[in-house]
């Protein structure tokens, strides 16, 4: 197997003409939507379709797209549809590459995706850092609609529909899908309590469906070729291709599709071509930087699909995949990410507001020299405080790292408390300072 | 720092902008559900949401003052004060880290002369830390507005440094969608 080999999202990934509508239509572009909304095909069949290839949300979770699109009441006539192009996970970069060079292929498998949850409008959210392709996206929306692929009476088939492309504005947290619908009210991107889940009541107290650009950009394959075409990728449980980003010093860091289950090894070495010259693997996160870190000889023995992933003790997550080498120290990798999650809590939950404040101003008083050995425990108990106990995922998503971290390299934790356990003792609690 | 709704500021938007904000409250299914992109038609031509912006947008989108600076306040892109004329905003998320943000950050500190979250006296650089910009497997990276800078090294640091200083923005790694 190579990179070349599966193309079901990336084929004009790196192409100079592959956002055009014109090279995208001369490659089959808008084939499927050709199928569904004038060979007939009806919402439940297309619906059907999605469930049945297996297809799962790309952006994290991993919940069956198909059977999320199956919650919108049937008696609904207010639908809204939000694609989540909100990529913020560190460590993730795969969205951006299918709205760069390939944007019609997701606005097609938007429209198909409408037409099945029967929506009117549709959202495309992109995050607001991302304003070069807030342009690129419009334009081909622009493209879309003059067509005839949005508006009114799409293709002569009586169904209508508008698509809005918003650009963020620097939050995080608008990645969950409630505070992304909560941002597109014109509000503080604050997640909201489930349920009601969206699919019941989202957008303006509306049935609402949020999905990942990339579960979104594989509709339109699974139309044209059919589930089975699409399970014949993967495995039994993880169906289809997947996009993997890659970063940190390996020989060719980028954007790869590959067969779920694919060994990592042979990812890692095969087509990733190894570390850079000079460098040693020391450990992985394979799902972006919420999930937990495995030790280079627990990943190098472990399938790239969600149940091997979730055996090993981790989670394929958004597949962002970070390779940490041998010369990275582990402590300052986590303070790095810690700070991140406190920059980023939205502050409406007190374990996640306080929490991640403190895992940050522990692990910083650490590096800083002031740390004791009951400072690792003192870690423990505050994510103890935090998993589980609040309204969306992100005080989860500092847990897991922070808890993996300790969980796998505490030896260094331990080194360099001893290390510094000489120098000048310091305040036992974390205050004051806030960065 | 609140924004402030003192209106003694005169408070100036071209006409293309405000064309612009009557299409998206028109556009959008509820005149509030148009305030961020309403916002950043201010950002954009202003560089920063005076208190006249707020009061623009109280009248046009039927909303709170309250409302508009809870949510300009809430994300870090919309800014309540102006900014520095160049506003370099380098990742030091973990990707970024990894591949060498932290000696880049030392680098430019060194040739701005100001530290990090600082700006430069004369208004002119204005040097942040910033999370994860999404171009993890390009890094080290920086944003100056719509421009991502990817691979970047000292060198290439200091040629976009010059650049600026001649009042010109370089092309940048995402600038294509621009030239087709």
């Amino acid at each position: 197997m190579t990179p070349n080999d599966y193309t079901m999202l990336s084929a004009r990934f790196g192409r100079s003409d592959g956002h055009k509508l014109a090279v995208y239509e001369a490659e089959g572009g808008y084939r499927a939507l050709r199928k569904v909304l004038q060979d007939g095909m009806s919402r439940e069949e297309v619906r059907e379709e999605v469930k049945g290839a297996g297809l799962r949300g790309r952006g994290g979770a991993g919940f069956p797209t198909g059977v999320k699109w199956g919650f919108v009441p049937p008696d609904a006539d207010e639908i809204y549809f939000f694609v989540n192009a909100d990529e913020s996970e560190p460590g993730t970069f795969k969205d951006r590459y299918l709205l760069d060079y390939d944007p019609h292929q997701t606005i097609e498998g938007t429209i198909i995706s409408c037409f099945a949850v029967k929506a009117k409008l549709a959202f495309i959210y992109i995050r607001g850092e991302f304003g070069w392709l807030v342009d690129r996206v419009q334009k081909a929306v622009d493209e879309a609609y003059a067509a005839g692929y949005l508006g009114k009476d799409i293709l002569g088939s009586g169904y209508d529909l508008e698509m809005i492309v918003h650009k963020g504005a620097g939050a995080y947290i608008c990645g969950e899908e409630t505070g992304l619908i909560n941002s597109v009210t014109g509000r503080k991107g604050q997640p909201s309590i489930k349920p009601p889940f969206p699919a019941v009541q989202g957008f303006l107290d509306k049935p609402t469906i949020v999905n990942n650009v990339e579960s979104v950009a594989s509709v339109p394959f699974i139309i044209n070729e059919g589930a089975a075409a699409y399970k014949a990728f993967g495995t039994e449980k993880s169906c289809g291709t997947k996009l993997f980003s890659v970063s940190g010093p390996v020989k060719r860091p980028g954007v790869y599709e590959i067969p779920l289950g694919l060994p990592f090894r042979e990812f890692f070495n095969d087509w990733l071509g190894g570390m850079a010259e000079g460098e040693k693997l020391k450990a992985v996160i394979v799902g972006g930087s919420s999930v937990p870190v495995l030790p280079a000889e627990e990943i190098m023995n472990t399938n790239l699909d969600y149940e091997s992933l979730g055996e090993a003790g981790t989670m394929l997550g958004s597949g962002g995949m970070i390779v940490i080498p041998e010369s990275c120290d582990m402590v300052e990798l986590i303070q790095v990410l810690m700070h991140f999650y406190f920059d980023e809590s939205c502050g409406q939950c007190t374990p996640c507001r306080e929490g991640t404040g403190w895992l940050h101003r522990i692990v910083k008083r650490l590096r800083g020299g002031g740390g004791t050995p009951e400072d690792l425990d003192l870690l423990e108990h505050v994510c103890d405080g935090m998993a589980g106990l609040t309204i969306c995922p992100l005080a989860d998503a500092a847990v897991m790292p922070m808890r993996s971290f300790l969980d796998k390299f505490r030896p260094e934790f331990e080194a360099l408390i001893q290390e510094t356990a000489a120098a000048a003792p310091t305040s036992r609690w974390p205050r004051g300072e806030q960065e | 720092m609140s924004p402030s709704t003192d209106t003694g500021a005169a408070f100036e938007l071209s006409d293309v902008s405000r064309a612009r904000i009557d299409e998206l409250v028109a556009q959008y299914p509820t005149k509030a559900s148009a305030l961020m992109p309403c916002l950043w038609v201010i950002m954009d031509e202003l560089g920063w949401v005076p208190p006249g912006g707020i009061d623009l947008l109280v009248d046009k989108l039927q909303v709170t003052s309250a409302r508009i600076c809870e949510v300009l306040t809430f994300y870090t892109m919309f800014r309540s004060e102006p900014q520095a004329e160049y506003v370099l905003q380098v990742c030091h998320n973990i990707s970024c880290h990894i591949m060498g943000a932290r000696p880049l950050i030392a680098h430019l500190e060194k040739r701005l002369g100001v530290r990090l979250g600082e700006t430069t006296p004369d208004g002119k650089f204005a040097l942040e830390g910033v999370e994860c910009l999404g171009a993890c497997g390009h890094g080290p990276c920086l944003q100056l507005g719509r421009h991502l800078y990817e691979y970047l090294t000292p060198e290439k640091v200091d040629g976009l440094l010059e650049s600026l200083r001649r009042g010109e923005i370089p092309r940048a790694d995402t600038d294509r969608e621009l030239e087709d």
